[in-house]
């Protein structure tokens, strides 16, 4: 080969190197834009509104619009700034610990929301179990029939339940007339209305992704199990339960984060006589217009559900890394 | 000695009339809705007996398993098991474990708790468990996995624990669905060994379903050949290879060349056969044939000797045309056209390296072979 044909192609493999270069860089662009909208997303949606929260958590309530000092601005240059910021304090934080009422409201819906994530979680396992081993044709129209209730809107469907539960209600009529009870049972503004309530609105978070881990399981291994000599239900302690944990978990979190500081069925159904956070901090918020302690109310809610979810993903993610 | 194919076989209990069977299948049925998975199937198998159950895929084979291991009842019929009728028992309750085609290996327990997994649902004590757990990984050569998981392993690993796992309990028959399908070429060459020492040294009764004829040549005493939920034939490996029944079972079971015809004279076993446009065809192996009768001319393409002339002294010989030739190392297969339009291989087995006058596309060539080296199917 002659030597200009050696450098040509030398130059024409460079350009083809540099070429390349130019569209791996885009590439990389690509790949972390799509990972950068999700953060922004959280960083616009969660985390600035969340400082903006925290902040007035810190703040003192005052007459005024909005209804707190000090308003952060660097109206008075950076020394008014500095000043303003003196005097954000924790008092709102002391406040909440040394009323019993706070105190109460935290535990009772941590208490409501796991007794309601276990109830759902009693109710969601069979259904989900059913949908699996119904035959293939049948499973989409049954996870259709799951997802129909979200057609409607949230706050009828529990609105309806009054309308079933109230002494005078469906329910009641129904037992009286099959003469199964003879004084109308009182559902209405109990704890028991309330766990009624989460468990049929949030039933189809339950059952989803229940339904997910046990389609996928392979119907062999229970094969296998009862071949090796384990009758039926102890295969499903066994294998089925086992295996359909991931399931039973991520149904938990998604029935019990949002139970916690559920708002709308416990003002419905639950009446005044239960008291749950999310009615607690509505009332400061709207009746006595305390912006500064109903964000402390939420931050500490935060705090209280973040901590120990994050302490389970951080174990889940051992457990994992462990088996590879 | 003379003896079909070329191995002599000590264990043969399905020739002795005395011999108690130990799995019988007694005019099974099996309907899935309209579908006839296995039609009024009888079938005998032994104690300690290698059995395979070969066919196509969809051919009812694994419906026979899965009704010997209690996953389905048959809708008429017996299943007996050492005696015992096995309707109406759980297969958590039967003495047979079964080896599953995707293995089955529950995920979420190590290889050493796979194996334990129905030694204590017997509820064996904790270490004789643990001796037995101990014995199988040897036997399967998986000592240092004990604390894997399934997912951590090989396929061949898999497979090897997935066998452990079945025979821990010393079952007394051992269900085999297709267990060495999902192994590439070589390793399953080498398992199929290990599997025929492992029954031996056990003295278990495997029953193999496959559709690999390959497979079940190697490793089987006995064959069941099913087509359509019936029994085509139940033979050795070489009584099937050699004296098929049927022409299914015949053009199922390796090569064969197929001549149609009618027996024109026959007599004490030996016949000649008119296949039509002048050829005819000598056999010692035309059974009870009678004269008159439509039969089938059977011969596997190694027994045709091929050359570029007429061999001397010839029962039967018949010119062609090679108009194919595959070259496979080992052997040469030659595709030869008869002067009737007919198409018959004859494969060489390539003893030296070097062929004196070889022969190539378009040659003249004759076919010739001896008078017992086909057989006559009547079915």
């Amino acid at each position: 080969m002659s030597n200009a044909a050696v450098t040509a192609a030398a130059s024409s493999r460079a350009a083809a190197a540099g070429k390349s270069a130019l569209a791996r860089l885009g590439e990389a662009f690509v790949g972390r834009l799509v990972i950068i909208i999700p953060y922004l997303w959280l960083v616009f949606f969660f985390l600035i509104p969340f400082v903006i929260v925290f902040k007035i958590s810190l703040s003192q309530t005052a007459i005024a619009i909005p209804p707190y000092t000090p308003v952060l601005g660097f109206g008075d240059g950076l020394s008014g700034f500095v000043a303003q910021l003196r005097q954000l304090s924790i008092d709102n934080y002391v406040w909440l610990t040394q009323d019993a009422l706070y105190v109460n409201a935290y535990v009772t819906s941590v208490i409501v929301a796991a007794i309601s994530t276990v109830l759902t979680l009693l109710v969601g396992y069979p259904i989900a179990y059913g949908m699996a081993r119904a035959p293939a044709m049948l499973r989409p129209t049954l996870l259709m029939l799951v997802i129909l209730p979200f057609w409607t809107s949230f706050l009828i469907r529990v609105y309806a339940w009054i309308g079933i539960l109230k002494p005078e209600g469906l329910l009641n009529q129904l037992l009286l007339a099959t003469g199964v009870i003879s004084q109308p049972l009182i559902i209405l503004n109990t704890y028991t209305a309330i766990f009624i309530g989460i468990v049929y609105s949030y039933l189809p978070f339950m059952v989803l992704p229940l339904y997910s881990s046990l389609e996928k399981m392979d119907y062999s291994l229970i094969e296998a199990a009862k071949d090796l000599g384990c009758p039926p239900t102890s295969a499903f302690w066994k294998i089925t339960f086992p295996l359909s944990l991931p399931g039973v978990i991520a149904g938990c979190l998604l029935v019990f984060i949002p139970a916690v500081g559920e708002f709308v069925i416990p003002d419905l159904l639950g009446g005044s006589q239960t008291l749950m956070i999310g009615k607690t901090l509505w009332n400061e918020f709207f009746a006595n217009r305390d912006w500064p302690v109903s964000s402390a109310v939420a931050v500490i809610l935060l705090l209280l559900l973040i901590v120990p979810i994050m302490l389970f993903q951080r174990a889940q993610a051992r457990a994992q890394e462990q088996d590879k | 000695m003379k003896s079909l194919g070329s191995i002599r076989r000590d264990f043969a209990p399905w020739n002795d009339p005395n011999a108690k069977p130990y799995i019988q299948f007694d005019k099974a049925t099996k309907k899935f809705g309209d579908f006839t998975a296995v039609n009024n199937l009888s079938l005998t198998i032994f104690e300690r007996e290698f059995f395979a159950l070969l066919g196509a895929s969809g051919c009812g084979k694994s419906t026979l398993l899965r009704m010997l291991a209690g996953f389905e009842e048959p809708t008429a019929g017996r299943i007996l098991l050492d005696g015992q009728d096995l309707r109406g028992i759980p297969p958590y309750r039967r003495p047979v474990n079964m080896m599953f085609q995707s293995y089955a290996l529950f995920p979420h327990m190590t290889v050493e708790n796979n194996i334990a997994f129905g030694l204590k649902q017997d509820g064996m004590p904790k270490p004789e468990i643990a001796a037995r757990v101990g014995e199988m990984l040897k036997l399967v050569k998986l000592e240092q996995f004990a604390k894997r998981k399934p997912h951590q392993l090989s396929g061949g690993q898999r497979q090897r624990v997935a066998l452990a796992r079945s025979v821990a309990k010393r079952p007394k028959v051992l269900l085999l669905d297709e267990p060495l399908g999902a192994l590439d070429k070589k390793l399953r060459e080498e398992t199929q060994f290990e599997l025929m020492d492992l029954q031996q040294s056990l003295g278990l009764t495997f029953v193999v379903v496959t559709h690999d004829q390959e497979e079940a040549m190697t490793m089987a005493d006995r064959i069941a050949i099913i087509d359509k939920g019936e029994v085509m034939q139940v033979a050795t490996p070489a009584e099937v290879y050699e004296a098929p029944g049927s022409r299914f079972v015949a053009g199922f079971v390796g090569n064969v060349n197929m001549f149609e015809g009618k027996i024109a004279h026959g007599e004490a076993g030996a016949a000649s056969i008119d296949a039509g446009n002048g050829i005819t065809i000598r056999t010692e192996n035309a059974g009870d044939a009678a004269t008159g009768a439509t039969v089938a001319f059977a011969i596997r393409p190694e027994k045709i000797k091929i050359s570029s002339t007429r061999p001397a002294g010839a029962v039967n010989a018949i010119e062609g045309e090679v108009y194919d030739i595959a070259y496979l190392g080992d052997m040469t297969v030659y595709h030869v056209r008869l002067d009737d339009g007919h198409v018959v291989r004859a494969s060489t087995m390539n003893a030296a390296r070097i062929t004196e006058d070889p022969l190539s596309w378009n040659d003249r060539a004759w076919v010739s072979f001896r008078p017992d080296a086909g057989v006559v199917l009547t079915r």
